[in-house]
C-alpha cells in the first residue's frame, strides 16, 4: 500500500505538495474569523471604539477573500493530483496486465483483472482525493481551534479534551461495525445480481421450462436477504448521526453552564464565550471528518492490496534477456515436440494435461490433432506460440526452442485462431487488419475471400466499414469464426493454428475454406483441431490424443489400420453413413 | 494536458464551450455516477414511487410530523443562545450574590429540546430507511416479476447490461431518494425558511445584508452547477468509454497476445486514460470550487454583519446574545442552499430512473390468451380420459379444451405437430420463413438441415411460441398453439437450446430444474440416459458439485450433456434438440445417441444439427434454404433425389 501511495504521482508531485499547503492556509484564515469577531464584541463594543470595529471588519473581509483564493488553489491542485495519480496507477496496471502470460490471466481471471483496473483504482483514487485535503486539514483545524480555546480558558478547553476522544473512538467503533455489516450487504448484493444476470441470460430456458414462478421465488429470497442485511447496516449508520449530535449538545450545555458561570464571575468576556461556541462546530466536525477519512483509508487498503497483487506479479513468461532477434521465414516453420509434458498449475501437484508428447511437422505440412473432449488438444497447440511454457521437454520451431525466441518474433510468425475467439468493437476492416496493420483493402478482401467471409461482408450495407459490436455480438457464430480466420490468414504466417475454429461453419463452407488454405498457404505449416472427421482426413499427419498422451501418429490410411480410437471416431461419423447411403 | 498557469482558464473555457455528450447513452452510466436524463412525467412518477413507500399512510404522516419536530427543535435550540446570554448570563455579571438556579433551569429546558431533537431525528431516519428499503425491495420484485413475462423479442432488443442497470443504478437512485433525499429536501426548506424568519425577527436591517448574500449564493450554486454539469457529463462519458475499452481489451487479452497487439493496445489506452484524467481534473475542480466560494461569501457577510451588529450593539438597539445567534445563523442559512440543490438533482435522477423501471414493468407481457390447458389424466381401458388431482403424475397428458358451456373436452397429448404455410420475420419486411409447411406425426423424429442462418432454429422457436408468426398456423394435436395457455404448451415440450445455460447450484439441482419434484433417483437416471453420469461422478463432489458462472468449471461438451439430462428428466411428449450435441465429440455423441434413442422413444422429436451423421436416422429430414423448405424425405429418399441434401451429404463423404 505504501509503495502504491508513494510511487505513482509522476509529474503531479508539485500538486501533491501544494494541496496541503493551501489547505492549511485556508484553514488558518477561516479559524481566525471567530477570534476577530470576539475582539469586535469584547474590545470594540466594550470600549465604543468604532474605528477598531471597522478595522477588524476589513481584516475579516480580506481574510475571507484570501481563504477563497487559497481554497481555489488547493481545490485545483487536489483535483489535479488525485486524478493524475489515478491515471498513472491505472496506466501502470493496464501496462502490467498486457505483459501477463496466459497462466497469469487464468490465475487472476479476466473479470477480476477488469475490476482491479477499473473500480479498485477508482476507489483508491477517491480515497486519495479525500485524504489529500482532510488528513492534514482536520488535525490542524482541531489543533488551532483547541489552542485558541485554551488561550481563552483552560477550564472550558477541558470539556473538549473529554469530548474529542470520546467522539473519535465512538465514530471509529461504529464505522468498523458498519464495515463488517456492509461486507455482508455486498455479498448479498452480488448474489442477487448473479441471480438476475443468470435469469436474463437463461430467459429462454426459464420460459421453455415454464419456471417463472420458481424464478420469482428464488429472486424474492435473494432480494429479501439483501434488504434485511441492508437494514442492519444502514440502521447502525443512522444511529450515528443523532449520537454524535448528543455528544455535541452535551458539550454545548457544559460550555453554557461553566462558561456562563465564568462570564458571571468575570473570568472570561461574553464575546469570548461566543467565540468558544463558534469553534464548537469546527472542532467536532474536524473530529468526525478525520475519523471518516481514517475509515476510508482502511477500506481502500483492500483495494490497494488487490492492485498491488497485480503490480507485483512477475509475468511468468518473459523474453530471455539474451534472446537474439530471429524471424521465422514464411517459407519455413517446422515444429517439433520433444518429450513434452505439461500441467497448468506450476506449483501445485495438478494433473499432467499432456504427457511425454513427441512428434514433428515439416514446413508446409498440415497436421491434424484429434481426440475426445478434454484430451489436451488445445493445451498442445497453445505451447507453440508460448502461451504456456512446457513443464518438461521442448517445443522447437525451426530447430530452436520457443523459449529462445523473443516472444514478439515467435508470435509474429504464427497465426492463431483461438477456440474462444473475440472480435473487437470497430469496423470489419479494423478487425481484420489486426493480422497486418498496414494492410490494403485488397489484401483484406483477399483474406476475407479465402476465409469464405467476403460473401456476407460484401452483402452488408457498409461492407468493410460495417461496425462490429463489442464481442462481435451482431454477427452470427459462423460469421464470427470466418472473420477470425480471415484475420489470421491476412498475417500470411509461417505457422497457422486453428483451434476448433470452424465448429459453427457448415461443412461445405468449411470445405471451401480448407481448399483455399491449400491453395494460398501452401508453404504454411497448419495445425488443425477439429471435431469433424472430414476436416482432418486429408492432413499430412494426424495426431491422435488420448487423455494427454499421443495414442498414434500417421496418415488417415495408416491410422485406419493402426489406431482403434481413430477408427472409432471415423466410424461414428462416416462409415455408417456410407453403408446407409 | 492539464498544466498549470494561465492556460487553466483557457482550457476550462474550451471544455465548457462544447456540450456534446449524449445523456441518453446507456453506456455512460455503466460505471455509476449521476444520471443526467430528464424525467418525462415527474409528478406522476413521484406519486407512484411514494405509493411504494407510503403503503402505511399513518406511518408516512408520522414521519413528516417527526421531521417537523426534529427540524423545529434544532432551530429552537440554536435560537436559545440569545435569551441564554442576554437574560441569564449577562445579568449575572452585575449580580452581587450569583444565583445560577435560573440558568440551570434554562439549560434543563435546552436539554429536553436537544433530546427531543435527537429522538425525532433518529425516528425519522430509521422509519425512512425501513420504508425506503422495503419500497425498493418491492420495486425490484415487481421489475423482476414483470421481466419473467416479457416476450423473447424484448430480450433481443435490450442488452443484459441495460436491464441490469435498471436493478442496480436506477433502483439505487430511487432508494437513495426515498431514504434521504425527500426528507433532507423538505427539512432543508424548513430549516431555511425557519432560519430566515428568526433572522428577520432578530434584526430585519441586518437581514437585508444576509438577503444579498443568499441571493448571490443561490445564483452561484445555480450558475456553477450549470457549468459543472457539462464537465461532469464529459467526465462520466469518458470514464464509460475508458472502462468499456479496458473491459474489451482485457476480455480479449489472449487474442491481443496472439497478434502481438500489446503496444497498440497500450497506445489506445493511454489516449483514453489521459482524456478521462483531464476531464476529471476539470470536472472535479469546478464541482468543488463552490465550497471555498460559498465560504468566502458567507465569511464576508459574517464580517460585515459583525461590524454593523457591533455598531448596533453600541447604540443599544441590539444585544450581544442576539449578535451571537445571528452570526451563527449566517453560517447556517447558506448550507441548505447547496444541499437542496444537490438533493434536487438526486430527486430528478431518481424519478428518471423510476420511469425507466416503470417502463419495463408496464411493458406489454407476451400474449397468452389461450384457454386450452395441459392436465394429467387417467386413461381408462376404453380410452376415456379423466383429469387427475393436481400434482399426481400418471404419465398421461391431455389437452383440456373448454367447450364454452362450462364443460371440458379432453384430448390426449400425442405430439402431432403441424406447421401450415408459416410466414415469419424478426424485423418487418425481412421474412425469415416464407411459407413453411412441416408436419410431424406422433413419435416421429424430424430433422432440420440447412446452412447457417437458413431458419432452422427459428422454426423450433415458433412451435413453443417464443415468437409470434406473421401468418399461417401451427397446430399441436389439431389445436392451434395460439389457443393453448403458454405454460401448458411449453410444459408439453422439452427443449435443449443451442446455447446451454446452467444455473448456480449443484449438478443435481440443475438437472432437477427440468422437473422440480423429481427424486434424486430420477435425476440420476436422466443423467445416465444422457451419458452424463460418468463425468458427473468424476467431479470433485459428484452430483453435489457446485456449478457457478453458467458452468465455467465445465467444458462446453459437459454443459451440453447436463442440459440434455435436464430435459430428459421431465419426459415431455415433444422434444426439440437445437444443436444439442454440437460441442460433444463424435464418440461421446454416439454413446449419448443410444441413451437418446431410449429418450425419444414414443415422442415427437425435432432435431437440428450441423453434423449430418446425427440426423441420418430421422424419419423425415427437412432441408431449409433461405427460409423455405427445399426438400423433405427420409435419408434414403433424399439421397435418391440427388438434390440439395445429396450434395451436402456427399460434400462430406467425397473427402475420403
Amino acid at each position: 500500500m505504501r509503495e502504491i501511495l508513494t510511487g505513482y504521482w509522476g509529474k503531479y508531485k508539485d500538486s501533491l505538495i501544494l494541496t496541503p499547503i493551501f489547505v492549511l492556509l485556508e484553514t488558518v484564515v477561516t479559524l481566525a474569523l471567530p477570534t476577530l469577531m470576539s475582539n469586535i464584541v469584547d474590545v470594540g463594543v466594550a470600549t465604543g471604539n468604532r474605528r477598531y470595529i471597522v478595522i477588524c471588519g476589513l481584516l475579516m473581509t480580506a481574510l475571507a477573500i484570501l481563504s477563497a483564493v487559497s481554497g481555489y488553489i488547493s481545490t485545483w491542485n487536489a483535483s489535479r493530483a488525485a486524478n493524475g495519480f489515478g491515471a498513472n496507477l491505472r496506466s501502470a496496471m493496464y501496462r502490467q496486465i498486457q505483459e501477463f502470460s496466459f497462466a497469469d490471466i487464468d490465475r487472476f481471471s479476466t473479470a477480476s483483472l477488469i475490476t482491479r483496473t477499473t473500480s479498485d483504482v477508482r476507489q483508491l483514487q477517491m480515497a486519495v482525493q479525500m485524504m489529500l485535503r482532510t488528513f492534514i486539514q482536520a488535525p490542524f483545524q482541531l489543533l488551532v481551534a483547541m489552542t485558541i480555546v485554551v488561550s481563552y480558558s483552560r477550564k472550558l478547553a477541558l470539556i473538549y479534551m473529554v469530548a474529542v476522544p470520546l467522539l473519535f473512538v465512538g465514530v471509529v467503533t461504529v464505522m468498523t461495525l458498519v464495515d463488517k455489516l456492509f461486507l455482508r450487504v455486498q455479498q448479498k448484493l452480488d448474489a442477487m445480481n448473479a441471480d438476475i444476470q443468470e435469469n436474463l441470460i437463461a430467459i429462454r430456458v426459464v420460459k421453455a421450462f415454464v419456471r417463472q414462478r420458481y424464478e420469482r421465488q428464488k429472486f424474492k429470497k435473494a432480494n429479501d436477504e439483501l434488504t434485511r442485511s441492508n437494514l442492519k447496516a444502514v440502521g447502525v449508520i443512522i444511529a450515528m448521526s443523532p449520537l454524535a449530535t448528543i455528544v455535541l449538545n452535551a458539550v454545548t450545555l457544559c460550555i453554557y453552564w461553566f462558561g456562563g458561570r465564568m462570564v458571571a464571575t468575570g473570568e472570561i468576556e461574553s464575546g469570548q464565550l461566543l467565540a468558544v461556541i463558534s469553534y464548537l462546530n469546527q472542532i467536532m466536525m474536524s473530529v468526525m471528518m478525520f475519523s471518516m477519512v481514517l475509515m476510508q483509508y482502511t477500506r481502500s487498503r483492500a483495494c490497494g492490496k488487490r492492485i498491488a497483487e497485480v503490480l507485483d506479479t512477475v509475468p511468468d513468461i518473459q523474453d530471455r534477456p539474451d534472446a537474439p532477434q530471429r524471424t521465422i521465414e514464411p517459407s519455413r516453420g517446422s515444429v517439433e515436440f520433444k518429450n513434452v509434458s505439461f500441467r497448468y498449475s506450476r506449483t501445485g501437484n495438478g494433473e499432467d494435461v499432456l504427457r511425454n508428447i513427441s512428434f514433428s511437422a515439416a514446413p508446409g505440412q498440415t497436421v491434424a490433432i484429434v481426440g475426445g473432449t478434454g484430451s489436451g488438444k488445445s493445451s498442445l497447440v497453445n505451447l507453440i506460440p508460448r502461451f504456456y511454457d512446457v513443464t518438461e521437454g521442448q517445443v522447437l520451431v525451426d530447430g530452436v526452442d520457443v523459449r529462445d525466441y523473443r516472444i514478439r518474433d515467435l508470435r509474429d510468425g504464427i497465426g492463431m485462431v483461438l477456440q474462444k475467439n473475440v472480435l473487437f468493437s470497430g469496423t470489419i476492416r479494423q478487425n481484420i487488419a489486426w493480422g497486418k496493420q498496414d494492410a490494403t483493402d485488397e489484401e483484406i478482401i483477399d483474406a476475407l475471400k479465402s476465409a469464405q467471409a467476403w460473401d456476407f461482408v460484401s452483402q452488408m450495407p457498409d461492407g468493410l466499414d460495417t461496425h462490429i459490436q463489442q464481442g462481435g455480438s451482431n454477427v452470427s457464430g459462423g460469421q464470427k469464426q470466418r472473420l477470425c480466420i480471415a484475420r489470421a490468414m491476412l498475417k500470411k504466417p509461417a505457422i497457422l493454428i486453428l483451434d476448433d475454429s470452424t465448429s459453427a461453419v457448415d461443412s461445405d463452407t468449411e470445405g471451401r475454406i480448407r481448399e483455399s488454405f491449400s491453395r494460398e498457404l501452401a508453404h504454411t505449416t497448419v495445425f488443425i483441431i477439429a471435431q469433424r472427421i472430414s476436416s482432418v482426413v486429408n492432413a499430412d499427419k494426424i495426431v491422435v490424443l488420448d487423455e494427454g498422451g499421443v495414442e498414434s501418429v500417421g496418415t488417415h490410411e495408416e491410422l485406419m489400420k493402426r489406431s482403434p480410437i481413430y477408427r472409432d471416431i471415423y466410424t461414428s461419423q462416416v462409415e455408417e453413413a456410407l453403408s446407409n447411403g | 494536458m492539464a498544466d498549470h498557469g494561465k492556460s487553466i482558464w483557457a482550457q476550462l473555457k474550451a471544455r465548457l464551450a462544447v456540450d456534446n455528450v449524449d445523456v441518453n447513452d446507456e453506456k455512460i452510466y455503466k460505471s455509476g455516477g449521476r444520471d443526467f436524463r430528464k424525467p418525462k412525467d415527474a409528478k406522476g412518477t413521484l406519486i407512484r414511487i411514494l405509493g411504494y413507500a407510503g403503503k402505511n399512510k399513518g406511518l408516512f404522516v408520522l414521519v413528516l410530523v417527526m421531521m417537523l419536530v426534529s427540524t423545529g427543535c434544532t432551530l429552537a435550540a440554536s435560537y436559545y443562545l440569545k435569551p441564554l446570554i442576554d437574560d441569564y448570563i449577562v445579568p449575572l455579571i452585575t449580580q452581587q450574590t450569583k444565583d445560577y438556579s435560573a440558568l440551570a433551569r434554562q439549560l434543563g429546558i435546552l436539554t429536553v429540546i436537544y433530546l427531543a431533537s435527537a429522538v425525532a431525528t433518529y425516528f425519522t431516519s430509521r422509519t425512512c430507511m425501513t420504508l425506503a428499503q422495503w419500497a425498493t425491495n418491492a420495486l425490484r420484485r415487481d421489475l423482476f416479476s414483470a421481466l419473467q413475462d416479457l416476450p423473447v423479442t424484448f430480450f433481443d432488443q435490450h442488452t443484459h447490461g441495460e436491464l441490469m442497470s435498471r436493478f442496480s443504478n436506477d433502483a439505487d437512485n430511487v432508494q437513495m431518494c426515498l431514504e434521504q433525499g425527500i426528507v433532507q429536501f423538505l427539512s432543508g426548506i424548513i430549516t431555511f425558511v425557519g432560519t430566515v424568519a428568526l433572522m428577520i425577527n432578530l434584526s430585519w436591517k441586518l437581514f437585508l445584508i444576509t438577503l444579498l448574500t443568499i441571493a448571490v449564493s443561490f445564483g452561484l450554486v445555480r450558475g456553477v452547477g450549470r457549468f459543472s454539469k457539462i464537465l461532469f457529463k464529459k467526465q462520466q462519458a469518458s470514464l464509460g468509454t475508458l472502462n468499456g475499452y479496458i473491459e474489451e481489451m482485457l476480455d480479449g487479452l489472449k487474442v491481443v497476445k496472439a497478434f502481438n497487439y500489446e503496444e497498440r493496445a497500450k497506445e489506445d489506452f493511454s489516449e483514453l486514460n489521459d482524456d478521462y484524467r483531464d476531464n476529471a481534473i476539470f470536472a472535479n475542480f469546478l464541482g468543488n470550487i463552490i465550497f471555498p466560494t460559498m465560504n468566502a461569501i458567507m465569511n464576508v457577510c459574517y464580517a460585515v454583519t459583525a461590524v454593523l451588529g457591533g455598531f448596533m450593539t453600541l447604540t443599544g438597539s441590539f444585544t450581544i446574545g442576539s449578535l451571537g445567534v445571528y452570526l451563527n445563523y449566517i453560517r447556517q442559512v447558506t448550507m441548505p442552499i447547496n444541499m437542496m440543490s444537490n438533493q434536487a438533482i438526486n430527486l430528478f435522477s431518481a424519478i428518471a430512473g423510476a420511469e425507466r423501471i416503470f417502463a419495463v414493468i408496464d411493458h406489454e407481457p407476451e400474449p397468452d390468451d389461450g384457454t386450452v390447458t395441459l392436465v394429467t389424466v387417467d386413461r381408462a381401458p376404453d380410452g376415456t380420459l379423466t383429469e387427475t388431482a393436481k400434482g399426481e403424475r400418471t404419465g398421461f397428458w391431455a389437452w383440456k379444451i373448454p367447450q364454452g358451456d362450462g364443460f371440458y373436452a379432453f384430448r390426449e397429448v400425442l405430439g402431432n405437430v403441424r406447421l401450415e404455410d408459416v410466414y415469419f420475420s424478426y424485423v418487418p419486411e425481412k421474412p425469415v420463413l416464407k411459407g413453411v409447411t412441416v408436419w410431424a406425426k406422433p413419435g416421429q423424429k424430424i430433422a432440420f438441415v440447412g446452412s447457417t442462418g437458413a431458419g432452422k432454429t427459428t422454426v423450433t422457436n415458433l412451435i413453443n411460441r417464443f415468437y409470434e408468426i406473421d401468418s399461417g398456423r401451427i397446430l399441436i394435436d389439431g389445436i392451434d398453439v395460439k389457443d393453448i395457455k403458454k405454460a401448458g404448451l411449453r410444459r408439453s415440450m422439452g427443449i435443449v437450446l443451442q446455447d446451454t445455460n446452467l444455473f448456480t447450484g449443484t449438478v443435481m439441482e440443475n438437472i432437477r430444474y427440468g422437473k422440480l419434484d423429481a427424486t434424486d433417483e430420477e435425476c440420476i437416471a436422466a443423467a445416465k440416459s444422457a451419458n452424463a453420469h460418468g463425468f458427473i461422478t468424476r467431479l470433485p463432489n459428484g452430483y453435489d458439485t457446485m456449478i457457478t458462472g453458467n458452468g465455467q468449471n465445465l467444458s462446453q461438451g459437459q454443459r451440453q450433456l447436463l442440459a440434455i439430462a435436464r430435459t430428459a428428466v421431465a419426459k415431455h411428449p415433444v422434444m426439440i434438440l437445437d444443436e444439442a450435441t454440437s460441442s460433444i465429440d463424435t464418440r461421446t455423441e454416439k454413446l449419448i445417441d443410444r441413451g437418446m434413442d431410449a429418450l425419444m422413444e414414443g415422442r415427437t422429436v425435432f432435431v437440428i444439427a450441423h453434423r449430418l451423421s446425427t440426423v441420418r436416422n430421422a424419419q423425415a429430414i427437412v432441408v431449409i434454404e433461405h427460409g423455405q423448405i427445399v426438400e423433405r424425405g427420409s435419408h434414403e429418399e433424399l439421397l435418391e433425389q440427388k438434390g440439395r441434401y445429396y450434395m451436402l451429404y456427399t460434400g462430406q463423404s467425397e473427402l475420403d
